[in-house]
Order: structure tokens, then sequence, then C-alpha cells
């Protein structure tokens, strides 16, 4: 499987990065390579391995349904590119 | 011309009643100033690591096990990813392949049939951000207070084919997560959404037509309303000639309306893959059993018994269940004072009227369910008037007094003894000679008139069963 220009183009949108058409270039050959990798794993015979999402041996870390302390308004706007009376303002969202 | 069915299938988002958000320990509050409930993980800052909340993941349990759903001991967090500034990570914790229930259930009842419906799904996610749109400008005010509470989500089969068995599944879906005690279900609030997915197809065909998803449902009433202008304004599209486009559209209450949202500029491509933050879980049948021992009696069990046992009608029964509080309050007050069908109805009538009016729910009133109960019984014992009961209750109502109290002090006892009201019939009956003479003369609508008199001369106090037989018995000793 190799993946196309406007494929890597596709994902770069979604992923909201600007490329060039140097970068795409450059890009689209660095994931070929990233896929023909993967292709060469997918030689292994799984015949009988369950499928796993996830690396490490651990399962159900909860914690307990109890309160703690919450960051300052102030602290948590402290990054914001722009705030206002204690909101985090963003370009204009129209929904309707 | 063709006829059109609707295929409609409903999602629903129901904030869970924990103490702490979903994957940190911030608070979970309505109201405050904006941005104070936040920390490091909800907002998404790099490093911080979401831990899940047990209590939340023991609600969705229990909630599919009350849906009839299937739950597995392996269950994980899948990211879904989409940028939208109501979700500070760029992606929203949620579930995809496999959700805590599936493959559930409930009964609904349309017009005297019985319906099941299918759910698909039950799965925990975390909850947006609120985005505010200023109305002048060029930006929108985002307050995270909400970001990342436990939000569970509902999702149907495609079984629903009307507005009313929309509304149906809602009132019965609502019933029972309020019955478990998993959220406060409180559409006004936003508490628990509705999003139906609405198409229309030939009738007769199977194939399903282009769907469109409703947003912006805030009441029952707004369910039906919605759903039925959607399908109508579908139905229309297509017999002229039109066609369907899929997209969201959004619920005008006010007009009545349903409105094409602008939509996103992409089509949503969510790319769904394990969050490797978070490890899987892992039931064990324990817990699952657990959760099934923590179910009550369900609002359909409930009222079946209650049909049966105090001898209700079906209408009676379901509106006295569908809260949990309504219907114990119910069992509390015949349990003092087995007058069923009274209470029933005074629960129905004055009582919720008032409530409604206060905006409050019937566990928050003042009035004790032995109190409603030792109202009933003064009138039937008759120390006061049905009349005169419902100027008890009011006081009731904004004081929590019990009615004996108020009757007390308010000398709001009835006046039914002979010497007390013979001077007042005879009052009445010298004061009024010719009303007098149509009775006597066979005009039966005068002593009705005669009877009102004499209650204003009681100021409503008189017992009305002993004033019309006393006065009676004065009047054919006049005629005699």
């Amino acid at each position: 499987m190799k993946l196309s220009k406007s494929e890597v183009e596709h994902v770069a949108k979604l992923a909201r990065l600007e490329l060039s058409a140097e970068e795409a270039d450059r890009l689209t050959t660095h994931l070929n390579g990233i896929m023909a990798h993967f292709e060469k794993l997918q030689q292994l015979d799984t015949e009988g391995v369950a499928p796993t999402s996830h690396v490490i041996p651990m399962q159900n870390v909860f914690r307990e349904d109890v309160t703690g302390p919450c960051l300052t308004a102030e602290e948590a706007l402290a990054n914001a590119p722009e705030s206002s009376d204690g909101y985090f303002v963003v370009p204009q969202i129209v929904e309707v | 011309m063709t006829e059109y069915e609707p295929v409609i299938g409903i999602e629903v988002h129901a904030e869970l009643l924990t103490n702490s958000k979903m994957f940190c320990s911030c608070p979970v509050e309505f109201g405050g100033e904006p941005n104070t409930r936040t920390c490091p993980v909800c907002l998404g800052l790099p490093g911080s690591l979401p831990v899940p909340n047990r209590r939340a993941i023991e609600f969705v349990i229990r909630a599919s096990l009350a849906l009839n759903c299937e739950v597995k001991e392996y269950s994980d967090f899948y990211r879904k990813n989409y940028f939208y500034p109501d979700l500070p990570k760029n992606y929203q914790i949620s579930q995809y392949d496999n959700p805590i229930g599936r493959n559930g259930w409930i009964d609904i009842t349309v017009d005297g049939t019985v319906k099941r419906i299918g759910i698909r799904r039950v799965h925990i996610e975390e909850d947006a951000g609120k985005l505010i749109h200023a109305s002048v400008g060029n930006e929108s005010l985002v307050d995270y207070n909400r970001g990342g509470l436990a939000l569970m989500e509902i999702v149907t089969e495609a079984d629903i084919r009307s507005a009313e068995e929309a509304r149906e599944y809602l009132v019965n879906l609502r019933a029972i997560l309020t019955y478990i005690g998993v959220t406060n279900g409180k559409m006004e609030e936003g508490t628990l959404r509705c999003e139906p997915n609405i198409s229309v197809r030939p009738k007769g065909t199977e194939k399903f037509g282009t769907k469109t998803e409703l947003k912006n449902l805030n009441s029952f009433r707004a369910v039906y309303r919605g759903v039925e202008y959607e399908v109508k304004r579908q139905v229309e599209a297509l017999q002229s000639g039109g066609r369907i486009i899929q997209e969201t559209r959004r619920w005008d209450d006010d007009r009545g309306i349903t409105i094409a949202m602008r939509t996103k500029e992409m089509e949503q491509e969510y790319r769904y893959f394990p969050d490797p933050d978070l490890v899987p879980m892992n039931f064990s049948a324990g817990l699952i059993e657990e959760q099934r021992s923590l179910l009550p009696e369900l609002p359909q069990a409930r009222k079946e018994r209650f049909m049966k046992e105090f001898d209700l009608s079906a209408a009676d029964a379901e509106m006295l269940t569908s809260t949990r509080a309504m219907a114990d309050y119910y069992e509390e007050a015949v349990g003092a004072y087995p007058d069923y069908k009274g209470i029933s109805n005074w629960i129905m009538g004055d009582f919720t009227r008032m409530l409604n009016s206060a905006g409050i729910e019937i566990d928050a009133s003042k009035v004790k369910p032995v109190d409603l109960a030792g109202l009933l019984k003064m009138i039937a014992d008759n120390v006061i008037s049905g009349k005169m009961a419902k100027t008890v209750f009011e006081e009731m109502f904004n004081t929590g007094a019990s009615p004996k109290e108020i009757v007390k002090s308010r000398g709001m006892v009835q006046v039914s003894s002979e010497t007390e009201l013979y001077p007042i019939i005879d009052q009445v009956i010298s004061e009024n000679p010719r009303i007098v003479q149509d009775f006597l003369g066979g005009k039966e609508k005068s002593f009705g008139f005669l009877v009102g008199q004499i209650m204003k001369y009681t100021q409503g106090r008189g017992n009305p069963q002993a004033v019309n037989q006393l006065l009676r018995k004065r009047l054919s000793e006049t005629k005699g």
C-alpha cells in the first residue's frame, strides 16, 4: 500500500497542519517508508494471537470519585493567547 | 402520491451524578464563575494524564443493566479526534468498539400497544466545554467548567416510527435513568440531551433515506414537536421532487421550525483509535452482579404494581411512577392513610400544578407525605370540607405546617352541628322568602342558591352534607 500526496495533504488538513508543496512531497516519502516497515510487520503470522490495543499489562486503573483542588481562573487562562472576563476567547464559531 | 414512513433513532447524552469529573478530580457543580473548575487534565495541558472515575463506570454498568444490555468483561477507551474549541485536547475521550453496554431494549406503550425499542449501545465519554457566541464582534467565549464531566451516551436502533414514539421512549428512558440514580435527567438544564436522527422512506420499502440530526430539543414537548416538524418537512420536500441533505438541524422552539446549522467545514472523520493514556477495563462478574443488585424496582414494574396494589388506572399509575421521588411520595402517603384514589388525585392535581409553578420537584416540597394523608383523612372525617382543604393545602405548601395546625390556628374547623347551623339557616330562609317559595313550588335550583348563602355566612366552613340535610329539613317544616 502506498500513500499518495493528496492523501498526505488530506491527513495534514485533518490535523490542521499547513504544508508547503515541498514538505508534502518530503512527508509522502517519509510516511511511505514507515508504511513499508509496517508492511514487513504484517508478514508475521499472527494466527491465534489475540488483538491488543495496549502494550502494557495493566487494567482497571481507576480513581475514587472524590474532588480535589482546581486551578484559579487566572491560572487556567495564563497561557491563553486571548481571554476576557474569565473566558477563553477564540475566533468566532458560527452555529446557526 | 407516495406515502412515507419515518425512521428514527435517538442518541441521548446524560450527565452522570458524580462528585468529580470523569478523568480528574475537579468538582461537578452548576453555575459559578467561568473557568474556575478546571485543572491540567480537563484543560488538556501537555503531560497531564486522565484517570477514570470508578463511580462513573459503575453508573454506566448499572444503566446498561437497567436497559437490558449485555455487559461484557472487556471495555476500553478511544480517542475521537476533531477540532472544535469546546474541546481543549482536540480529541474527546470516548468509546468505540467495546462500549460498556450493548444490545439492550426498553418497552414503550403507544396507543395501548407495547413496542420494544432496541438499545444499540451505552458508553461513557467526557462532556465538552460551553461555547458562548457573542452577538457582536468576531469572537466566541469558552468556559471549560463543564469540560470533562462524565457523560453517558445511549443510542437506540432505528426502531422509532413517530414523534409520539420518540417522546414516549424518552419519557421511559428518563424515568429509568432517574430511578437508578445515575443522572438528574433535567432536559431544560441540559443534563439530559436528546438528538434524534430522522429519515423517511416510501412505506413498505427497506432502504433508509438520507437522515438529518436534530439538536436543541430541551423538553419532551420539544422532542415531539421537533420530530413531527422534521418528518413533515422531509416528506414534503420529497413529494415535491426535492431531496434531503445529510445535515444537523437546530430546533427553534419559539418559531416551531428546524433550521440547518452551518456544517463544519469538513465532513467528520474522527479517526478513532484506542487511547494510549488509558488502560483497558476488565469487569469481574462480581462487579457486574453488584451493580445489578443495586437496581431498584424500575418504573414499568412499579407502574404495574401500583395498578394492582392500589387499584389505579394505567394513566394514573404511569404518572405517579414517572419519577422515583413521586412514586416514593405516593407510597409513603397511602401508607399513612390508604385513600389510594384520593391521594393520587391530589398529587396529580393541585399539588403538581403548584410544584410546576414553583419550579420544584416533589421531594423538595415542604408538604410531608404524612401531612397530605392527614389532610385527606380530615376531609373524610368531615372535619373540613373539600373546599376548605384547598385553602389548607395552599398553606401547607407555602409553610410546611401540618393540616391540623393550620385548621386550628385559622379556626377553620367545619361547622356541622345543629346548634350552630340552624340559626344561620333560619336567617337565610327569612331573608329570601321568594326563593324559598320558588323552591317549595318545585324549583330545585333554588335550593342550591340557599346553600350558597348559608356557606357564605359560615365563610365556607359549613359541612356541605349537614347544611344540605338541615336545610331540607327546615324547608319541609316551613312547607308544613
